[in-house]
């Protein structure tokens, strides 16, 4: 064995002589997207296989090769590799707003034909499949109470939860609830609707109702707290982790109880994210169909108590309205769907500004 | 108001690990003491088991007996957040209350311990803004967040917050250690002030500055990782830093170790 093994050095990149490098002009990007859009329609149509979408799709693809290639011959690897990953994250970008853009554009061509003072001072009662007018005002109505409700009911049980789990609970106790929690967020909405409807509507609501078992609005409103409770109990959770413990340590200092501390320091700091996590719960629980429909029972005409008799909610007025044999009832269900879309973006933006008021401007 | 704060067999635990064992030591009325040593030797340990801070951690207790003025204050029937304001602390990092403004941070003791009259917050604010010698560069703006000022303000506005209510005792954890030299400046003038109202006690990793504000001086040592700190040597600045007893003290100041 005489050969002598020489080992590889791994030099330190060679450090370049001048800072500039070679770049590629300005209008590369663009041109090659759109030879690569030409290219590929050239393909499709060519061969007479799809449409538009594949052009589209395979234009994209053929961009980030021929970009690739052409930033590698005249630029080098480094920034071959630079700009072919910025060009995907783009297109990821692009990938996940064009589904949201095309829900909002849709809510308002389609929902704007029904946007009239009929459709809100209105309900459905003694509306026929022939009858072009008729409103949402019942399910409003019907959002509002039960929504509210719920949100009265999970607030202050979600928080003191949250509060309990980070700053008292100790143990398996503690360890338990916090997983008791992760598996309620699990718990599909239409299996809280039956919960409540078994539990609640059948077995409880006889005793107030001369033994008849009753749908009410209050019923969906417990069935929506259900649903609320793990995001509002994890979002606070989250949010009070992150209040830094120098913070606590600085008011204990201070000679402060510790409830004290909780309600006029940590709360205040963790405020602004308590408020986004209880208004993604309540957004989700105002388009929630299932719960509402078993244990509300929806209904055409208006209802202002919601303990008695059935109630209806937008996101169950727009399930019916999509369904019904009506060619008026369509428009109906396209404006709920937008009236909903608005309300839980009103009430986000509202509470985001009540939130904010009570931090400090810089 | 002053007090004097005497330490025997003090021993503090995280969980199992035992961080300091049979600290001795007497605290005088209106004295600065200063606290030495190298890292994790329990300076701070027992700093903190003065005003019952250190039990605030989940699994750490303290044995031994700590008295202010002849009160124990871990005596069953005490009261923590009486310990606490009787025995005020100002940590390494200012913390001032985010969501407050100037104003509200430095009244924060009062009034979260009741007290609402507008007329007493207004003068204790003053009064302990101008005791922390903070008076004039935020009399125009206590409105503003206390979070807006700078490093050294934050942590002046800090110590304003802690003597404004009137504690007998000052804990100060390196109060300067994340401060460049003209706040820590300030701050050293201020505990020259504070002595003459209150018993105060810190901790430094800086031997100058041990040296240059404090009466007395206990350095603090360990055997090796993993061992509790121990008190080597309590005695006046002065002999510490010129003729320590010690040989361990005399290569920690002299920089031979640690």
């Amino acid at each position: 064995m005489t050969t002598t093994l020489t080992p590889r050095r791994s030099r330190p990149p060679a450090q370049p002589d001048s800072l500039r490098a070679k770049r590629l002009p300005g209008y590369a990007a663009p041109a090659l997207a759109v030879l690569a859009l030409l290219v590929s329609a050239g393909l499709v149509y060519g061969v007479d296989l799809g449409g538009p979408v594949l052009v589209v799709v395979l234009g994209a693809l053929l961009y980030l090769a021929g970009l690739f290639a052409a930033a590698n011959a005249v630029e080098g690897r480094r920034s071959a590799r630079n700009r072919f990953w910025s060009a995907l994250i783009h297109s990821a970008l692009v990938l996940a707003v064009l589904p949201l853009a095309s829900v909002v554009w849709t809510l308002f061509s389609k929902g704007t034909a029904r946007l009239d003072g009929d459709f809100f001072g209105s309900s459905m009662n003694n509306i026929g499949a022939r009858d072009a007018n008729g409103g949402a005002y019942h399910a409003i109505v019907g959002t509002l109470e039960q929504v509210g409700i719920a949100t009265a009911i999970t607030v202050p049980l979600g928080v003191l939860c949250a509060i309990y789990i980070v700053e008292y609970g100790r143990g398996r106790f503690a360890f338990t609830i916090r997983f008791f929690v992760d598996v309620m967020t699990g718990i599909p909405s239409i299996v809280t609707g039956l919960f409540v409807l078994a539990f609640w509507v059948l077995i409880v609501s006889p005793w107030f109702n001369d033994g008849q078992p009753g749908f009410s609005g209050f019923a969906a409103a417990l069935a929506l707290s259900v649903l609320m409770l793990p995001t509002v109990v994890r979002s606070t959770e989250e949010m009070l982790r992150l209040v830094p413990a120098p913070l606590r340590e600085g008011a204990y200092a201070l000679g402060v109880p510790k409830w004290k501390t909780i309600l006029r320091v940590v709360l205040p700091t963790a405020l602004p994210g308590i408020v986004t996590g209880i208004m993604l719960s309540i957004a989700r629980a105002a388009g929630e169909t299932a719960p509402v429909l078993l244990v509300a029972g929806g209904g055409a005409a208006i209802n202002f108590n919601p303990f008695e008799n059935n109630q209806s909610s937008l996101a169950l007025f727009v399930y019916q309205q999509a369904g019904e044999a009506s060619k008026y009832s369509p428009a109906r269900a396209w404006t709920a769907a937008l009236t909903l879309v608005v309300l839980v973006l009103v009430l986000t933006v509202a509470a985001k500004l009540l939130a904010r008021r009570n931090r400090l401007g810089r | 108001m002053a007090k004097r704060i005497d330490a025997t067999d003090v021993t503090a635990y995280y969980g199992g690990f035992k961080a300091i064992e049979n600290i001795n030591l007497t605290v005088e009325p209106k004295t600065v003491t200063a606290l030495i040593g190298p890292s994790g030797c329990g300076k701070s340990t027992f700093l903190r088991s003065i005003n019952r801070m250190h039990e605030v951690l989940p699994g750490a207790r303290v044995e031994g007996s700590l008295t202010i003025d002849g009160q124990d204050v871990y005596d069953r029937d005490v009261d923590v957040t009486a310990v606490r304001r009787m025995i005020g602390m100002v940590f390494q990092r200012p913390n001032p209350f985010p969501t407050m403004s100037i104003f509200e941070n430095v009244v924060a003791g009062l009034r979260l311990n009741g007290v609402r009259k507008k007329s007493i917050l207004d003068e204790a604010a003053e009064k302990a803004l101008r005791a922390a010698n903070l008076w004039d560069e935020v009399k125009d703006r206590l409105g503003k967040p206390g979070a807006g000022l700078s490093g050294g303000q934050q942590q002046r506005l800090c110590i304003a917050r802690t003597i404004a209510v009137e504690p007998q005792v000052v804990l100060m954890d390196e109060p300067c250690s994340a401060l460049d030299p003209i706040s820590t400046l300030a701050i050293e003038d201020l505990m020259f002030q504070l002595k003459d109202k209150f018993t105060i006690i810190i901790v430094t990793h800086n031997m100058q500055q041990a040296a240059r504000v404090s009466d007395r001086t206990a350095f603090f040592s360990i055997e090796k990782t993993g061992d509790p700190g121990r008190l080597i040597e309590y005695d006046n600045t002065q002999k510490i830093f010129s003729n320590p007893s010690q040989k361990k003290t005399e290569d920690y100041i002299t920089g031979r170790f640690g």
